[in-house]
């Protein structure tokens, strides 16, 4: 794979010679982050960045908790996909405890919560952050570009969204006892059993939710295929795909090992351990963006990047466990020709074959007996180091933390599924930039293609921004006439380096 | 003619020697408090047992009932400076319900939901206060310390330890340990200690069992804290007189 194509725009020569606009906040995504477009006199496009506006730092303040307080406290990221990050800390502090397997019923117990969420975020981007663009158009009149517009439009099928995600929230509030930032997964498995009657709830509607979400995949596809010659190139660009699998090389959503593959679909590395990923992932940091940008080792940073989520898992996986998804799949496929699906909006219809796999898989995890055990803890010797790996929502998500004899955690280390579509997310940005508003004149409905292209990452911006003490930061003081007079840069290292304007 | 006073216009019957507090919580009427607790002896700091008698405040914890004299309680006034009391107990420590492990076992979050605590209202004071995780089997977190000396009284009369004390004076004052390291690692407390156990918020607790009960069974999801305060209470008198 080349390096990035657009790379010369990440950043201009001479900014200050240059109109800057900017899009903020950028709407229908979590969390808050803006772009920034600097043009020339013949608005021609110099430099587009992507921002991420936040800062969390919870890498930092989870040092010196016990390792107890990780599931529970650092789920507190984000609340759209606290499930996720609720299982990847319970997956590393499970080592602390000597949990190197869980009990058959813990185990099956941590997914049924997780396809909750996998369906529950995924039926909330799509329908109500996603569906405006797909069904009006990326330049609709922003009066009716929202989901009030779908609401009035398609009221049928806006109600499914909602009844969707009400559902997979309703499989976590069972499990964990709340919708959001509930309590389940503690160290060594979980802390409750599920009872039969809220088995027989849960299965009362699963039905209805395989058909809403096959409905959905059909919807997304004929959207797609009706548009496919725009919706191929837009935003579009090969990379490497990073995701989990099964042993057998399936597609895997709560374990298994690491599977990275080039544009090609070959394979760069394999059945990674899960606590080994730092030798084959490392993180670049910019001066200009709070949001590290994640590399493939043996691929440099220049062509290492890769994406995640669920375009990276359907491409990387030999097949899916539910008949329905499994057919989707194949059928989905057929896009890449042999090689693996790289159009952007492509995220769209993988998505919501993913939300088809988590409604089927929640369907066959309530039917079987184990569902119903009571064996929910494991524990053997103890270890002080631990990684945690889960596919969320958006992508692969690491935790990995270290803790002292006193139980207290000493060190944190996440890296987000936005995180590692970072530098896709600026392609994207810049290839639509390019296409879309070079030398035009700028509109709402033109800024909003910048905005699809983004959307389609269903990026979580509150959860991409942890490091404290390692991120680079950039102070300009600008005069009056917007010429900047002083500078201060402060590096990856923590030095601060003044430089005159 | 028996003894009685009146609590809110309520008669309410007593012993000789009973508090007001006692005297209203035998007859079943709860008057918020935190610091007292019906093994302990009455300490008297956290005010929220305030109340009006005869026109002038009095901590009805150790405030003897009288004959005949007339006691206001749920008042909008008091109930609106106990709150005050909670907001300041609040901001002067560093209190993280969301991903503390007592949550829904806390007696300070449970008092809090109960006067109608839904914002801080003072500024955050943000302390730095030292954790000791020095114990194989105890945690002391500070930053949730509020002062009461349920511990170093329980440890001191319950467990016969006594393994509390609070160090300097004001705002500034903190939990301390009396061991020459000044760690809980050197001292004889254990996990079953009443000391332990009575801590009214998570600043005491047992290490590896945190998040074990799950939301929905834990003690204050099942219970008010008016109803555990209430038990807690006979289950004193049932067996001690």
């Amino acid at each position: 794979m080349s390096p990035v194509a657009t790379l010369h725009l990440e950043t201009a020569s001479h900014p200050e010679t240059l109109t800057r606009t900017v899009i903020e906040p950028l709407t229908r995504v979590e969390g808050h982050g803006k772009v920034t477009l600097l043009l020339d006199e013949n608005n021609r496009v110099k430099q587009a960045r992507l921002h991420i506006v936040e800062f969390r730092g919870f890498e930092k303040f989870i040092q010196g908790r016990p390792y107890w307080e990780a599931p529970v406290m650092v789920q507190r990221l984000c609340g759209i996909c606290p499930v996720s990050h609720q299982l990847a800390a319970a997956k590393a502090v499970d080592l602390f405890v000597g949990a190197r397997r869980l009990t058959p019923t813990a185990e099956k117990l941590r997914r049924l919560l997780h396809n909750g969420q996998m369906l529950q975020s995924h039926a909330l981007h799509f329908y109500h952050l996603a569906s405006p663009d797909l069904l009006f158009g990326f330049g609709a009149d922003v009066a009716t570009r929202n989901i009030i517009g779908v609401i009035q439009a398609h009221p049928a099928l806006a109600l499914q969204g909602v009844k969707l995600r009400k559902y997979g929230q309703e499989v976590i509030r069972v499990l964990s006892g709340k919708r959001v930032h509930g309590v389940f997964a503690i160290p060594g498995g979980v802390n409750k059993a599920l009872g039969r009657e809220d088995r027989a709830y849960l299965l009362e509607d699963i039905d209805q939710m395989v058909a809403w979400s096959k409905e959905a995949v059909d919807m997304v596809r004929r959207l797609c295929t009706d548009n496919w010659t725009k919706f191929e190139r837009f935003g579009s660009f090969r990379s490497n795909f990073l995701s989990l699998t099964t042993p057998e090389g399936d597609f895997e959503l709560y374990d298994g090992g690491l599977r990275a593959r080039d544009d090609q679909g070959q394979d760069i590395f394999d059945h990674v351990d899960p606590a080994h990923y730092l030798r084959y992932l490392h993180e670049e940091v910019k001066s200009w963006s709070y949001m590290k940008f994640p590399f493939i080792v043996s691929r440099g940073n220049d062509e290492g990047w890769y994406r995640v989520g669920p375009l990276a898992r359907i491409n990387n996986a030999r097949a899916m466990g539910t008949p329905l998804a499994e057919e989707a799949r194949k059928d989905f496929m057929t896009l890449g020709k042999g090689e693996p699906v790289q159009a952007t909006l492509a995220y769209h219809w993988a998505r919501m074959i993913e939300m088809l796999y988590a409604a089927e898989a929640i369907r066959a995890q309530l039917e079987d007996p184990d569902i119903l055990g009571t064996e929910l803890i494991n524990q053997g010797e103890r270890a002080t180091e631990g990684v945690g790996i889960v596919e969320a929502p958006r992508g692969t998500l690491i935790h990995h933390y270290k803790i002292d004899e006193q139980d207290a955690i000493v060190q944190a280390n996440l890296i987000v599924a936005t995180t590692h579509n970072n530098t896709a997310m600026n392609e994207a940005v810049r290839q639509v930039a390019l296409a879309y508003l070079d030398g035009n004149k700028l509109t709402e409905s033109l800024l909003n293609h910048i905005e699809v292209a983004i959307r389609a990452y269903d990026p979580c911006l509150s959860c991409a921004t942890q490091a404290l003490g390692r991120m680079p930061l950039q102070v300009e003081l600008v005069d009056a006439g917007g010429q900047r007079v002083d500078r201060l840069v402060k590096g990856s290292d923590g030095a601060f380096v003044g430089e005159a304007g | 003619m028996s003894n009685t006073f009146f609590l809110d216009g309520a008669e309410i019957p007593f012993r000789e020697g009973q508090t007001v507090l006692q005297a209203a919580l035998a007859a079943g009427q709860y008057i918020p408090h935190l610091c007292w607790r019906p093994r302990l002896e009455p300490h008297s700091s956290c005010r929220l047992c305030t109340v009006i008698i005869n026109g002038r405040p009095f901590s009805s914890c150790t405030q003897p009932a009288m004959k005949g004299q007339s006691v206001a309680c749920d008042t909008p006034e008091l109930q609106a400076l106990r709150r005050a009391v909670l907001q300041m107990v609040f901001v002067e420590g560093n209190h993280y319900c969301p991903a503390c492990e007592v949550s829904g076992n806390c007696r300070l979050q449970a008092t809090a939901y109960h006067l109608g605590l839904h914002d801080n209202r003072f500024p955050q004071q943000f302390p730095v206060r030292e954790r000791d995780s020095s114990h194989p089997d105890v945690n002391m977190d500070r930053d949730r310390c509020i002062r009461c000396e349920t511990c170093v009284r329980a440890s001191r009369d319950l467990d016969g330890k006594n393994v509390f004390g609070i160090h300097g004076r004001g705002i500034h004052s903190k939990l301390a340990v009396n061991s020459p390291s000044g760690l809980l690692k050197d001292t004889d407390v254990a996990a079953e200690d009443q000391a332990v156990a009575m801590c009214p918020t998570g600043c005491l607790t047992v290490k590896r069992v945190g998040f074990k009960v799950p939301i929905g069974e834990r003690t204050y999801d099942m219970e008010s804290v008016v109803s555990v305060a209430l038990k807690e209470f006979r289950e004193q008198e049932a067996a001690h007189g």
